[in-house]
């Protein structure tokens, strides 16, 4: 369109204007991009609650006659590489969920993709053939999933709910209804073995490098949620829908795209998976997507859309992981730990709904 | 209402009002968006509690801990937006919340009288019970919210905006049942943009500006324009700025254009340099018209060619070939209101600010300080939430978005439906000079007033027809309603 033709007369939209262009920002101190008191407080949220989570089972443990074991490296590094998988699959999780939709089938997808891969590496694909199977795996549940919500206009609910099923049901075919065991010392690379490994020869600095690598994901994700054009299409997706459209973004495509790299962060975890199981077992994963959706919902992401975050993504798996293993030091039966994560899903939630209320009134 | 104070934060958003509503009057709250209407009539129906101030109602004083409380001490509100649950009948909806029961169950026969009674006084018998809401008219709804009003004995009936959805046959019929509520003995607040509606049936008013009020008395004998220059706190001595512009070259052809079900057969020219107005009833197809030019309704026959090109029917490809819109409903499909004013401004044209897909903020921040300053969008910065403004804002911002998009055809959809006068006039001015850039402009509208003295040529819909185009100065409101209604028949 031609730039001449401006009402004003002044500068193309964007070109930096002249009138406001000359060093002195019009509007700045509190509203700089980069520190914005609201979205500061959402992210801190559920930084406090990991605090006072880890204080908790800090100091219960050191009450303990035997404790000391809860404030140690090495237990850091156990919850570190026990959440990694839930954490991976809940940063895709994430992108649905603030594009307004929800994949139920993420935990069977994920054991999909672990299965795909101990059957490829037990076939003798050679390594690189045998991630591009599993991210394959992961891609496509996500671009099934994507493109059944779109064509069909079904809620995303219920076709995952569906798919759900289906996933397991193939994962089980590719397994023959048994869990797949590739041999660990010539079938299986050093690198996988020992990607979440806590001996001392799989750490890097710290942490065995799929922990390294989960974490590159969330800094890669979050730059790509914020400074993308695509995740601006994500957040207006999930904030309304009719904007979007009415905005020319395709509507359709952004979904499918969604889902598909929700698939992808799928695909990883299963990685994750069957590296810490060493086995492709179909039914690992079933169960698991509540775990992930609980993450990404303690984080602060909103069922309704537009909100979410990555930072808050990872807080949120954390404070599970440090609540289970807290509960098991403390020697708490397992139903116990169950009744407490309820709770602190619910009081999350409820929590976040209070601040919500708060900074709009 | 005595010296009511509200402070949010850093606004002062009522500074010391003082109201006084009177039994058997009606009395009109008058003011710019923002001016502090909606806080005022929070505080009265309790939904906030003021600063300082008292309130008293009847001679006794009045401080509702919240909008249950404030029903029960006898003032109602009627929203805008209503509330209603559409899946009950009117029976129940009337009831909702105050229901005759007898250890837990309804006693319909004993609420039965009462329904009929609140039916009847608005002049309305003939609306049945037991009719479900969902199958009732937006009028038709209205009215059960008054009723349900009328049932919890309120003394002071509060309308926000009530025509705003109405069509013109409807609002009469409304204003019978307010004159009907005065004569009864309530005290009525009348909350509108339209100062026609005002001198029609209020007999007071009381104008805020600034969180303040500025003005109050009897309305007879005092002007519009008197009421408008307290209103903006300056004289409007022309609210229809005029901007020459000249027409040009065609910029938009539709032949025989037909939709879904609206619109039907439309043909006509849309010229640069050109504003061509749009009236109709509500429901004649204006807005389907609008949509099927940007691509969110399918055609099913008929031809739309913008500068000779037909645009693939999606609006990405509309917005390429320069159509931009600016949807009726703000709310729901207009704006993002969770988002911010930044990331809803430049949704719809996000390449100046990226590369190889990757956002510039900064740059980005800057352009949007700009609109921001020529729209004078009122707000801390471009991070403020689009649903935390004024309605008069948000509007600046939808209408900063199509700016911002750099397009050649405008799509304006009742863009200056529900805000404040000061605001429709800088939007007729914005309108005004894009056709002086040599823009075409379409402008919806149900406001008979602007179309004529805004627009250059205007078309009047009906039944999905486009029935008949003249230069506006052929048209007279008379005879753009008596084409409105012609086709009702068919």
């Amino acid at each position: 369109m031609n730039d001449s033709l401006r009402p004003d007369g002044k500068t193309n939209p964007g070109e930096v204007p002249s009138a406001a262009g000359d060093g002195e920002p019009v509007m700045a101190g509190n509203s700089s991009p980069w520190f914005d008191w609201k979205s500061i407080a959402s992210i801190l949220g559920p930084f406090v609650a990991l605090a006072a989570v880890c204080l908790f089972f800090a100091i219960a443990d050191a009450m303990q006659p035997d404790g000391g074991r809860f404030a140690t490296q090495r237990n850091l590094q156990a919850n570190a590489v026990r959440t990694a998988t839930v954490a991976v699959a809940a940063l895709g999780m994430t992108v649905i969920i603030i594009a307004g939709g929800i994949d139920l089938s993420a935990g069977t997808a994920l054991a999909l993709a672990a299965t795909v891969l101990a059957w490829s590496l037990k076939n003798d694909y050679s390594v690189p053939l045998a991630l591009a199977f599993t991210m394959g795996a992961g891609c496509a549940a996500g671009l099934v999933n994507g493109v059944l919500i779109s064509a069909l206009r079904v809620v995303p609910f219920i076709v995952t709910l569906g798919t759900m099923t289906i996933y397991l049901g193939v994962a089980k075919m590719i397994a023959n209804e048994t869990t797949v065991r590739p041999d660990k010392a010539t079938q299986v690379p050093d690198w996988l073995g020992g990607f979440l490994s806590l001996r001392p020869q799989s750490l890097y600095a710290g942490f065995p490098l799929g922990v390294w690598f989960a974490l590159l994901l969330a800094v890669a994700l979050a730059c790509f949620l914020r400074y993308s054009v695509f995740g601006r299409h994500v957040v207006a997706l999930g904030s309304n829908e009719a904007t979007a459209r009415l905005c020319g973004i395709p509507v359709r495509r952004a979904k499918i795209l969604v889902y598909t790299l929700g698939g992808l962060f799928t695909g990883i975890a299963g990685l994750y998976q069957f590296s810490r199981l060493s086995a492709g077992n179909p039914t690992s994963g079933t169960g698991m997507e509540l775990r992930i959706i609980a993450a990404v919902v303690i984080g602060g992401g909103s069922l309704e859309g537009g909100r979410g975050s990555v930072v808050g993504t990872l807080t949120g798996a954390a404070i599970m992981a440090v609540i289970e293993s807290g509960c098991t030091q403390l020697g708490l039966p397992n139903p116990v730990q169950d009744v407490i994560l309820g709770v602190i899903i619910v009081a999350a939630v409820a929590v976040d709904q209070l601040r919500l209320r708060g900074g709009a009134a | 209402m005595q010296g009511i104070s509200k402070r949010f934060g850093a606004t002062q958003a009522l500074r010391n009002v003082s109201l006084q509503a009177e039994a058997g009057r009606t009395l009109a709250l008058i003011g710019e968006n923002g001016a502090g209407k909606s806080t005022l009539v929070k505080v009265l129906s309790g939904a906030l509690t003021p600063d300082s101030g008292e309130m008293s109602l009847d001679g006794y004083r009045y401080q509702p801990g919240g909008p249950h409380a404030a029903r029960m001490a006898g003032v109602a509100m009627i929203y805008q937006e209503l509330n209603l649950a559409p899946d009950l009948s009117v029976e129940d909806n009337i009831m909702l919340g105050i229901e005759s029961s007898r250890w837990g169950l309804l006693q319909r026969r004993q609420q039965r009288p009462r329904v009929r009674e609140a039916l009847r006084l608005l002049g309305h018998p003939e609306l049945r019970p037991a009719t479900s809401v969902s199958r009732l008219s937006i009028a038709a709804r209205q009215l059960i919210e008054i009723a349900r009003a009328l049932v919890s004995d309120a003394r002071v009936i509060v309308f926000d905006e009530p025509t705003s959805s109405l069509t013109r046959r409807d609002c009469q019929n409304l204003f019978q049942v307010i004159r009907r509520l005065r004569d009864e003995g309530l005290a009525v607040i009348y909350i509108s943009h339209f100062l026609e509606e005002i001198q029609e049936i209020c007999d007071d008013y009381c104008v805020l500006r600034d969180g303040a009020s500025v003005g109050a008395g009897e309305l007879a004998g005092v002007t519009e324009p008197q009421i408008v220059s307290l209103m903006v706190g300056r004289d409007i001595d022309d609210l229809f700025p005029s901007v020459p512009h000249t027409r040009q070259e065609p910029i938009l052809d539709l032949s025989e254009l037909t939709g879904r079900r609206f619109p039907i057969d439309v043909s006509f020219e849309l010229h640069r340099g050109e504003v061509l107005g749009i009236a109709g009833l509500v429901g004649a197809g204006r807005t389907e018209l609008l949509r099927c030019l940007f691509g969110l309704e399918p055609v099913r026959k008929g031809e739309i060619r913008v500068q000779g090109l037909s645009p693939a029917a999606n609006p990405s490809a509309r917005i390429r070939a320069g159509l931009g819109l600016v949807s009726e409903d703000r709310k729901e499909e207009g704006l993002a209101l969770g988002m911010t004013i930044g990331d809803n401004m430049t949704l719809s044209r996000l390449q100046p600010y990226s590369k190889f897909g990757w956002l510039n903020l900064g740059r980005r921040r800057t352009a949007v300080q700009h609109w921001m300053q020529r729209m004078q969008v009122k707000a801390p910065g471009p991070q403020t939430r689009v649903g935390d403004l004024s309605g008069g804002n948000q509007q600046k911002v939808a209408l900063a978005r199509v700016l911002h998009q750099d397009a050649d055809i405008f799509l304006l959809d009742e863009p200056t439906r529900g805000i404040d006068v000061g605001t429709k006039s800088e939007i007729y001015r914005v309108m005004g000079e894009l056709a002086a850039a040599g823009k075409g402009v379409i402008f919806v509208s149900s406001y008979l007033a602007e179309l004529l003295a805004v627009c250059d040529r205007v078309g009047v819909m009906s039944r999905g027809r486009l029935r008949e185009i003249r230069p506006a100065d052929q048209w007279s409101e008379e005879a753009v309603m008596s084409v409105a209604v012609a086709g009702a028949g068919e």
